[in-house]
């Protein structure tokens, strides 16, 4: 085993990134010009990297698997982004971001890595602001704030529902402009199959055209993973059908470490399964949370419709085991105790296996405070729930269309019903304070890392990860490496490696197209994913793990025999795209069971049975596991485990407790 | 709720963009109402693997009806009949048992065909390129709150910032323009006062290259707003006309 270094500069907690950015090596315009970056990925930490690095004057290409970088599923993040502004003046400040992180995460995260974020989180609203970002406003024209899980303060930006989008709209904007002016080249439809690798650098990627079906080799003095998380090993999860494991996969087997697989976050406000034929789950944001109330009827197996069952029948589970934060705690405790309750048999809907999102007191609240501002003396019952739909209506109008498309039924009159599903993976590629991977010259940002989220991650965060690493930290970490291969000219793509790595990607391909099995990739994707789902999902124990991990490698086998991708290798194949990643994810299912067997605890969205207290919350075991488990792919399915202890020296480690 | 649909499909079929397409007639049954349209595709698809057919290529991602990928013309409208979704979010509970139902790609030339449903739609991104943005580098922007912005205006600019990109307003328009797109973006940005500096400017490059990508001109029919999914507004080809004359009359 050995000893990983995390690269944290010397000083003290509030000092380290400044100093650091104060020392770092610079490359200076001349050189930057004739120094090349691979980006794999367009989402947020992909589209600000890659503006970014290009404004500087690095010469940029960007690949995406979607027809255009604007679709990467950083799209689809719904509530908002954190940033510590204070401009609410309720007490907020970089320190309070720093350790809400570190808490939410329940002290696995990294602190330094965590304070940096927490220190360039209001420059990132700036940048987003100047871009023309179009986040939600007061009336006085300055910018609103709400909610979100496991914070007492308002700290949270957002653009209605839709702040991803919008967040995303503005990177792709500056990305598009960079195109334009000719200093990134973008490549869509085009999917990265392997890292290439030169005397133990990282110096490109093969990439398959989607269309053609052409493999291509490209060459980067560097290359950025900036390619999402691998929520879709569980099949049915609020990631888009594309989002995949295969670059960061890949770059594992070439000898990245992998660091916490098992750490997955359920989100606890997902709209439920409604049958077999479901392809993906879809989130109704944690900003609901700051108006609607979870409840459960006191009484099993209730069949009473939500109108039908009065006030003092309910059981507000949330606001009754978590009266400081209430509806509020964080996703991971949200989550179990929306499973709790629907095991022990409080469930409603159909399938009992749902809890209530309910509005109706905040429509009343609202209207009621309409009926003020209007000076509207007694007004009406009918009056105060027009106008209470209405601030609803604004707030939250697109989760409620949604809501209502897809299930049929209409949120303004019924509780929603909702319940977890797998949202989100803090596990990824082990980086150090530079987001270098343990292959030198390949970084990994935003959701591809494991770096800040720790165990769980606190809801905003994610969009300020992304932009974070994107916009304020790859410019800076970057020159530390690049300053050493400014005499490093641009490889010829027809050299031995990348002749070596395409003809090895090709093989891998041919071989899927030779199976000519029986079933179609969807049969064991999603017979993964129910193994995933129900041995290392929520809840998971000894006895399940192991269960899982034989049968996992029992439908690795099958699905390389039976398998069958029809159509051509040199064509536009989508079931040959699926196919690639479904192997892939079959590997790493089986890491994410091992990890989860090793961590002998409970944190976060680790919850292992035979580790909880008395009243079923997550126990940890700091003296034992207060470690980054990175894990080192030696081939045929073995993994060695590296660890980084982690050092709390600024935060005193505590039992999370959100009573 | 829950019940089942025996369905007729006349789907386009296209092996690329240099060969004629045709439709083909498949029969799907047992397909839940609370399916989406391309859940109901899937199970489609999946049959057809197992027969040994090829599937139907579509394109589609995030599926909860924001990434704009997916740009199916279902029955002659595009993303289906419903108003206001896309067609991932469109719900086999929209349609009738023993219903025939026509698919087909966008159709539009700056819009080639790449597959059966699938189409390349990076004109959209080129325009972008050519002005869809505030030219401001990372790390330059001063304090959020240093300018207020009225919240009539940022609501108007996100009103508008909500286009998908998907190309239904070029698919429903019987010119194949876009005008709709261009001046989504050409008026969100109009509307700030980040973006009013290069407003001008910006209005001629985007129309420009729209002009150049092959695009129809406008004549104000009005169908992309009928079947624009995020109710983009017609008001927004309105600015884009005036920051465009403007831009003509002020230069040179």
């Amino acid at each position: 085993m050995t000893k990983l270094d995390a690269k944290i500069p010397e000083g003290s907690l509030a000092e380290k990134w400044t100093k650091y950015r104060s020392s770092v090596p610079l490359v200076n315009p001349a050189n930057k010009r004739s120094l090349e970056i691979v980006i794999v990925g367009s989402g947020l930490a992909g589209a600000s990297a890659a503006a970014s690095l290009a404004e500087l004057g690095y010469k940029v290409k960007v690949f995406c698997f979607q027809d255009s970088p604007r679709r990467a599923h950083s799209i689809a993040a719904q509530g908002g982004i954190n940033a510590a502004k204070n401009y609410q003046n309720d007490g907020d400040s970089v320190f309070r971001l720093f350790y809400d992180t570190i808490k939410g995460g329940d002290y696995r995260a990294r602190e330094a890595n965590v304070h940096r974020l927490a220190e360039v989180s209001g420059n990132i609203i700036d940048q987003c602001v100047a871009q023309g970002v179009p986040f939600a406003r007061e009336y006085g024209g300055l910018l609103s704030n709400r909610s979100f899980g496991g914070t007492q303060v308002q700290r949270t930006f957002y653009a209605a529902g839709q702040t991803g989008q919008q967040l995303l709209l503005g990177a792709y904007s500056a990305l598009q402009r960079q195109v334009g002016m000719g200093n990134v080249e973008l490549f869509a439809r085009h999917e990265m199959l392997d890292v290439v690798m030169v005397d133990g650098k990282a110096r490109g990627i093969i990439a398959r055209d989607l269309v053609s079906g052409k493999l291509e080799r490209h060459f980067g003095h560097a290359v950025l993973l900036c390619t999402g998380g691998y929520g879709n090993v569980f099949y049915l999860s609020t990631n888009a059908m594309g989002s995949n494991v295969t670059a960061a996969w890949k770059a594992h087997k070439k000898g990245a470490f992998f660091a916490n697989p098992c750490y997955t976050q359920i989100h606890p406000t997902c709209i439920p399964v409604s049958g077999d034929h479901q392809s993906k789950l879809t989130l109704m944001s944690e900003s609901l949370r700051n108006d609607g109330r979870i409840w459960v009827p006191k009484k099993q197996n209730d069949t009473r419709k939500a109108i039908d069952i009065p006030e003092e029948e309910r059981d507000y589970y949330l606001e009754r085991r978590y009266p400081a934060f209430g509806n509020l705690v964080p996703r991971d405790i949200a989550s179990r105790a929306a499973k709790e309750r629907c095991d022990a048999g409080y469930g409603v809907g159909a399938s009992k296996m749902a809890v209530y999102l309910d509005f109706a007191a905040a429509i009343i609240r609202y209207g009621k405070g309409e009926a003020n501002k209007r000076n509207l003396h007694n007004p009406s019952d009918e009056e105060i729930q027009a106008m209470g739909k209405e601030v609803v209506k604004e707030k939250y109008g697109n989760l409620f269309d949604m809501y209502k498309q897809i299930t049929g039924e209409n949120p303004y009159e019924l509780p929603m019903r909702i319940y977890p599903a797998v949202h989100y993976t803090m596990g990824g590629l082990w980086v150090d304070y530079n987001l270098m991977t343990t292959i030198p010259g390949l970084y990994a940002l935003g959701e591809a890392n494991f770096s800040d989220h720790g165990a769980n991650r606190l809801g905003a965060s994610a969009l300020m990860q992304g932009l974070a690493d994107g916009y304020f930290v790859i410019p800076y970490t970057i020159g530390n490496y690049l300053a050493s291969e400014i005499r490093t000219p641009a490889m010829s793509t027809d050299s031995e490696p990348f002749v070596a790595a395409e003809k090895e990607v090709r093989g891998q391909l041919e071989k899927l197209m030779n199976i000519k099995g029986t079933k179609p990739v969807d049969y064991f994707h999603k017979k993964l994913g129910l193994i995933m789902w129900n041995k290392c999902g929520m809840a998971r124990n000894e006895k399940g793990l192991k269960e899982a991990i034989a049968e996992i490698q029992a439908l690795q086998k099958e699905f390389w025999s039976n398998v069958r991708i029809p159509g051509e290798l040199d064509n536009l194949n989508p079931e040959l795209e699926k196919a690639a990643r479904v192997a892939d994810f079959l590997e790493l299912g089986e890491l994410m069971c091992i990890d989860a067997l090793n961590r002998n605890e409970s944190c976060g969205g680790h919850f292992r049975e035979e580790f909880q207290t008395e009243d079923g919350e997550a126990l940890r075991d700091d003296e034992n596991f207060a470690y980054v488990a990175a894990w080192e792919n030696k081939g045929d399915g073995k993994f060695e485990l590296h660890k980084e202890e982690l050092k709390y020296e600024n935060i005193k480690i505590a039992q999370r407790s959100y009573k | 709720m829950e019940g089942h649909l025996n369905l007729t499909l006349k789907i386009w079929r296209q092996k690329n963009a240099n060969v004629a397409g045709k439709f083909e007639t498949y029969q799907v049954s047992g397909i839940s109402t609370d399916m989406s349209f391309l859940e109901m595709i899937d199970v489609l698809n999946n049959r057809l693997i197992e027969e040994g057919d090829d599937p139907i290529a579509f394109d589609h991602d995030c599926r909860e009806g924001i990434c704009g990928m997916c740009s199916m013309y279902i029955n002659g409208r595009p993303h289906g009949p419903n108003r206001g979704v896309t067609t991932c979010q469109l719900h086999m509970r929209s349609f009738q048992d023993g219903e025939t139902i026509t698919v087909e790609p966008w159709r539009a030339s700056a819009f080639p065909v790449i597959k059966d449903l699938v189409v390349n739609r990076s004109a959209f991104d080129r325009i972008i390129a050519a002005g869809g943005f505030v030219s401001v580098n990372t790390g330059n922007a001063q304090d959020a709150n240093n300018l207020p912005i009225p919240k009539e205006d940022a609501d108007d600019a996100f009103a508008a910032a909500a286009c998908i990109g998907c190309g239904a307003c070029v698919a429903a328009c019987k010119n194949a323009s876009a005008m709709l797109f261009t001046s989504a973006k050409i008026s969100q940005l109009a509307l700030l006062p980040q973006g009013k500096v290069e407003a001008a400017k910006r209005a001629e490059a985007m129309v420009a290259q729209m002009d150049e990508e092959g695009f129809g001109a406008c004549s104000n029919t009005g169908a992309c707003e009928a079947e624009c999914p995020k109710g983009i507004s017609l008001e927004n080809i309105a600015r884009m006309n005036r920051e465009f004359f403007s831009a003509t009359f002020s230069s040179k």
